[in-house]
């Protein structure tokens, strides 16, 4: 990183701690939001950022210069939302992948997601990733630890049709041991069924 | 059936372990056949930190196979019997018994079995332990009894092996079958499932999400020494001890879905393919003699329990009476196969005579999981829920005596029945 862009970098801290500082708008009792990982890239399954999404494209806007100055510096202001992993409107944003009850098939609806990660690790050799299957808690937990790698592995085939190399991927489960959501009602099940891709 | 169960004979036993959670057993039903037996206080000499005949009355009273009667009367093993007074309340046979405080610090137990119709001893036996034994001083006399009168082993002596889980706190213990003396030989963050004992009782085998990604540990009981048996990439899973406790079955996904292994259970090493599906095969259970393996497989479209030959050779489908049969163990004697049955939705324990009977139900709580045989093969022990959590159960395979073993501080599963002790 050049000093240049390191400055940059904590000009662009500073004004995104004041503006979270000034916030007042989120409302305690509002419920998380489940599906969209829209938050600041801590949050989530997987790590967004890394080397290829930096920089300038998209995620960051020049600022002013102080004018007659000989040594000009550049503001430059990250906005996380940006980041296309953190980008609402950018399909990698989307990391997880839901299932039907005993269904092991990819659903149209999250083809995109699936098409998006390919496209992002074919032309990013050195991301891996890690595909996490889960289940709901029903019946026995080893059987479920192995329909979570189904889920993993429907997950990973699909990946590995649309071009990503097999040493980015290593499909595993956790079957119901790590559930997203607690209490068996069918909406905490449906939720728990469900293959999270996590960037290493 | 259900009738039996109707508060027949309902023992509770409070215990309270310093420093563990509080765990409650209620017992409830009878065996078909219950031999009434008195078992008198024992004698002691110095200071004596255990009751011991208590532990025998509670051992006896819980198999369902004793009606236990307290005569409220201290009695030596080489102290005069009322014979005929014990015989008049009941009982067919009398426990006396002695402990007595060694210069060493450790306790002289005796006891002595009598036949009140005969009027004579049938059984005998001095044991020495130190004091942190005296409970399991108390269990072997226990299995003697038993042994002596019913022509079977007793699983006093045993110890289970089971996984808690307080808030996110994971803990694999192991306690003595009636719940005491629990240790804790791993602690985690992570998930842990699936504790299997190696057949001489030493090793624990389980899977551990420690690694972000379920491991294969075997864990030695008495070091604490952990070596990571099966860490392949992907998920790995369900290890099974071969009989002579060289071998482990597991569940590996090198190849995308889980399919069975054999590896030594030493280091890992010698990883061979058992199984070729294009479908799940998972939870192997070994025969008793080796031979076989039984295991999940959803190669029909719905899990089903097979056998393989551990040779090699065709799997045979052995389980049809559902569309969802998992969980495979087999009984110590090889004829008697226990597994998860779901039923209209809800999941129950069965069991299936292998030389071709029906598969019958055995419980009826419908969220159970998990089956595990004693080593007498009299019980089934399994995970069910009472209250929202997860609960022990233990059922005489005749279906007439349960206990619930259940902990006020978090959910208890997994469990694990160990071997008899050497």
């Amino acid at each position: 990183m050049t000093r240049t862009a390191l400055l940059a970098r904590l000009a662009a801290l500073g004004a995104a701690v004041a503006l979270a500082g000034c916030s007042s708008a989120v409302k305690l009792d509002e419920p998380a939001p489940v599906e969209n990982r829209t938050g600041s890239g801590a949050a989530g399954a997987g790590g967004p950022g890394g080397p290829a999404e930096g920089g300038a494209a998209g995620g960051v806007r020049p600022g002013g210069t102080t004018p007659g100055s000989e040594r000009p510096v550049q503001q430059v202001t990250v906005d996380p939302s940006k980041d296309p992993m953190n980008d609402p409107s950018n399909p990698l944003s989307r990391r997880s992948i839901y299932f039907d009850f005993d269904s092991f098939t990819i659903r149209d609806e999250f083809r995109p997601v699936v098409e998006a990660h390919a496209k992002f690790l074919v032309s990013n050799k050195a991301r891996r990733i890690v595909v996490q299957g889960n289940t709901d808690e029903r019946g026995s937990r080893e059987y479920n630890l192995a329909l979570g790698q189904k889920r993993a592995e429907a997950v990973r085939r699909a990946l590995n049709a649309l071009g990503v190399a097999d040493a980015q991927i290593e499909a595993i489960s956790f079957g119901e041991e790590k559930p997203k959501a607690l209490g068996g009602d069918e909406t905490a099940m449906a939720e728990n069924r469900r293959a999270d891709i996590v960037y290493q | 059936m259900n009738f039996l169960w109707a508060l027949l004979a309902t023992v509770l036993v409070l215990l309270s372990p310093p420093g563990a959670a509080q765990m409650r057993i209620d017992v409830t039903g009878v065996g078909a056949t219950q031999l009434p037996i008195a078992i008198a206080g024992f004698a002691t000499e110095g200071r004596v930190p255990q009751d011991v005949a208590a532990v025998i009355r509670s051992d006896l009273a819980r198999s369902g196979a004793f009606r236990v009667i307290d005569p409220q009367q201290t009695l030596s093993e080489t102290a005069a019997v009322d014979f005929t007074g014990l015989k008049g309340r009941g009982a067919d046979s009398v426990v006396a018994g002695s402990v007595a405080r060694l210069a060493d610090g450790r306790y002289d137990v005796r006891y002595r079995l009598y036949d009140t119709v005969r009027q004579q001893p049938i059984a005998g036996e001095s044991l020495v332990a130190p004091e942190a034994d005296l409970r399991l001083a108390g269990h072997r006399i226990a299995d003697a009894i038993f042994e002596r009168l019913t022509g079977e082993k007793g699983i006093f002596s045993t110890r289970v092996a089971y996984v808690t889980k307080e808030a996110t706190r994971f803990r694999l213990n192991v306690a003595d079958w009636d719940g005491e003396n629990v240790q804790s030989p791993l602690v985690s963050p992570e998930p842990i499932i699936s504790p299997a004992w190696s057949p001489d009782g030493t090793r624990l085998a389980y899977v551990s999400f420690e690694q972000r990604k379920p491991v294969v540990y075997v864990h030695v009981l008495a070091t604490g020494q952990r070596t990571a048996v099966a860490n392949f990439r992907g998920s790995n899973s369900a290890p099974a001890w071969s009989p002579d406790g060289r071998t482990l079955a597991v569940a590996l996904t090198l190849n995308g879905l889980s399919q069975i292994y054999l590896i030594n259970a030493a280091d890992g090493a010698n990883a061979r393919r058992l199984t070729t599906s294009n479908a799940i095969d998972t939870e192997p259970a070994f025969s008793p003699d080796g031979r076989h393996l039984y295991f999940t497989s959803d190669r029909g479209g719905a899990p089903q329990v097979y056998r393989i030959p551990v040779a090699g050779g065709d799997a045979t489908r052995i389980t049809f009476g559902s569309g969802y049969n998992t969980s495979p163990r087999v009984s110590p004697d090889g004829r008697t196969l226990a597994f998860l049955t779901r039923r209209d939705g809800r999941y129950f324990v069965a069991l299936k005579d292998l030389a071709g009977g029906a598969e019958t139900v055995l419980t009826d709580g419908g969220r159970e999981e998990a089956p595990s045989f004693a080593p007498n093969g009299r019980w089934v022990m399994y995970t069910t829920q009472a209250a929202g959590r997860d609960v022990l159960m233990a059922s005489s395979t005749d279906g007439r005596v349960r206990q619930r073993l259940s902990s006020s501080l978090g959910d208890i599963r997994e469990p694990a029945w160990g071997p008899f002790a050497k």
